[in-house]
């Protein structure tokens, strides 16, 4: 078992490889549910506007954990894991509601909106007989209680009580655009689901490999959505562990694309849009941003994609599929015909997406084809290999990859001696 | 033919055509100012206004089926639609609302057959010249945690 010698797992000190059984071992999988999802990291839970008003909750996983979010009477955000602390049973079936109190179906155990057992039936028994023990304490038997930090209205949980500070753990650049993302109120235009049979972490990969964006996803260059000659970058964290992938509309030549591209012999398109309104980008941050993929360790990715915002969310279901989880919203002040371009560039992403659709299909035909393979590595060198910078100028890379897999490899005791960080 | 056998006799078209790729005559089902949009269950329960496909006219949707045919990268697979449950209610305009529940079956190149999608149909047809054709289409999908991907039309 490879597990047991877990400075042996990666081949490279900088992440240049990475063998495909980890994204296929079941003993990997339990070890990760421990030491990221409910490791010393903080997950995307849900966002405020969800939960607007007391009593508002919703229920969401984080890995596989089931969780409520909740926002208590007195205004303040909590989260719980949504497991009865009686018999295990799920207290909240429903995936959002307002309620004033949270119980199990099984046997009735009521509880408070801050996890607290508020009480339960029969406690004192029937005719002085049966009920609970005299030494029973409520107290003692709430939901397990989760941290929650919000910040700029995104909520964020964590397992751990000596978790950094959400800010620092967010790092300035995080913060800086969750702050440019969520700096006026927000309208939630609704949900899309995908579920994807592969590895979680292909998918945390996908988002932070910056150059397939203009190969897989043709519509996206043809009509200069994103195509790797814009202006255009990535910026990590100091620790490497999250990622901003950007591009500007509008600043490459379609001659200079179309050259570089046929000279690479990509694709050729003749594709023609009759309702070209579907591709037009509103600068409305003002900082001629198009595209932004944020992608926020360890479950969460926030994009903007032309006027197309959404925060997605991975539940994990075992080693071999995921759910992804799109809340798309725009602004409270948006004009009707601003909310009716956010509703029609929706097109763009979820699991029908025009510029999205491919990645499910990259990322399952991966998981098939390294199924049962305990020797062979993936190649992440595009942007070269060695120490990992924060910030590049370019897209041609797949840089934050090794940058995500060095994260990860501290969290799980993988690093190998003389590791890059 | 009655009415309703004239409504089911579109479905039948409608289901045939994308289920043969042909989304050329797929199209001529709609009107010019036709939409087409594919909703997930848990908005249409809360009325949250986002789809998973929002085509505002006939053109977008030519559009979406021109990079379907050409750019988009999606699992090869075959779609059988199966649908029932027909029923026509006559608006005093002379359009007609048709619903019907639907399910689609997808069979990849192994020859694997899964139920890829179940929803309703809740659609405005109007006549034009002679022949009925969708002025809406709306389809509210059961199956709103889409399994791998939706690329084909449902």
């Amino acid at each position: 078992m490879k597990l047991e010698h877990p400075k042996a797992v990666f081949p490279t000190q900088d992440y240049t490889r990475v063998p495909y059984w980890l994204y296929h071992d079941r003993d990997v999988y339990a070890l990760e549910q421990e030491r990221i999802f409910k490791g010393p990291t903080w997950c995307y839970a849900a966002l405020e506007a969800e939960i607007p008003n007391p009593g508002d909750f919703r229920t969401c996983y984080i890995g596989e954990t089931p969780v409520i979010v909740n926002r208590a009477q007195d205004g303040a955000v909590h989260a719980m894991v949504n497991r009865c602390a009686h018999r295990g049973a799920l207290v909240r079936r429903e995936t959002r509601g307002n309620a004033k109190e949270h119980i199990c179906v099984y046997h009735k155990w009521c509880y408070r909106l801050d996890g607290s057992l508020q009480g339960l039936p029969f406690r004192r028994g029937l005719k002085g007989q049966g009920g609970m023990s005299a030494e029973f304490k409520l107290e003692e038997h709430g939901l397990q209680q989760l941290q929650v930090q919000v910040y700029s209205g995104v909520i964020f949980v964590s397992f751990r009580a000596d978790v950094e500070p959400l800010e620092r753990y967010l790092g300035p650049v995080f913060t800086g655009h969750l702050k440019r993302l969520f700096g006026k109120p927000i309208r939630i235009l609704g949900y899309q689901r995908q579920r994807i049979h592969g590895n979680w972490k292909l998918y945390l990969e996908n988002t932070r490999d910056t150059y397939h964006g203009s190969l897989l996803h043709e519509f996206q260059s043809t009509f200069g959505l994103s195509r790797i000659t814009q202006t255009g970058g990535v910026t990590m964290d100091e620790r490497h562990r999250h990622n901003l992938t950007w591009s500007k509309q509008g600043t490459d030549a379609d001659a200079e694309f179309k050259a570089l591209y046929s000279d690479n012999k990509v694709h050729d398109s003749q594709l023609r849009l009759t309702a070209p309104g579907i591709v037009k980008f509103d600068n409305e941050w003002g900082d001629g941003i198009s595209l932004a993929i944020c992608s926020l360790f360890p479950n969460c990715t926030i994009h903007q994609i032309s006027n197309s915002l959404a925060a997605r969310q991975v539940r994990t279901f075992g080693p071999d599929e995921f759910e992804l989880v799109f809340t798309l919203f725009g602004y409270a002040d948006d004009s009707p015909e601003k909310h009716e371009h956010r509703l029609l560039q929706a097109n763009f992403v979820g699991p029908a997406g025009l510029v999205s659709m491919e990645d499910g299909e990259a990322i399952e035909i991966t998981h098939r084809a390294s199924a049962g393979e305990r020797q062979a590595c993936s190649v992440i060198e595009m942007g070269g290999g060695g120490p990992i910078p924060t910030k590049l100028e370019h897209r041609v890379n797949d840089t934050p990859c090794r940058g995500f897999w060095s994260y990860y490899a501290e969290l799980m005791g993988m690093e190998p001696a003389g590791a890059v960080r | 033919m009655s009415i309703k056998e004239e409504m089911r006799d579109l479905l039948d078209e409608y289901a045939e055509y994308i289920d043969a790729e042909r989304y050329d005559d797929w199209l001529t089902l709609f009107t010019e100012d036709s939409v087409y949009q594919v909703i997930p269950r848990e908005n249409a329960d809360q009325n949250l206004p986002a789809s998973l496909i929002y085509c505002s006219s006939k053109n977008v949707l030519r559009d979406r089926i021109v990079s379907l045919v050409n750019a988009n990268e999606y699992n090869p697979h075959y779609d059988r639609h199966i649908i029932s449950g027909v029923r026509v209610t006559e608006e005093q305009n002379g359009a007609w609302h048709l619903a019907a529940n639907y399910a689609v079956f997808q069979t990849n190149v192994e020859g694997q057959s899964k139920l890829f999608s179940v929803g309703r149909y809740a659609d405005k047809v109007v006549r034009h010249d002679g022949r009925l054709l969708f002025r809406e289409k709306r389809v509210t999908v059961d199956t709103f945690s889409v399994p791998s991907m939706l690329a084909t039309p449902l």
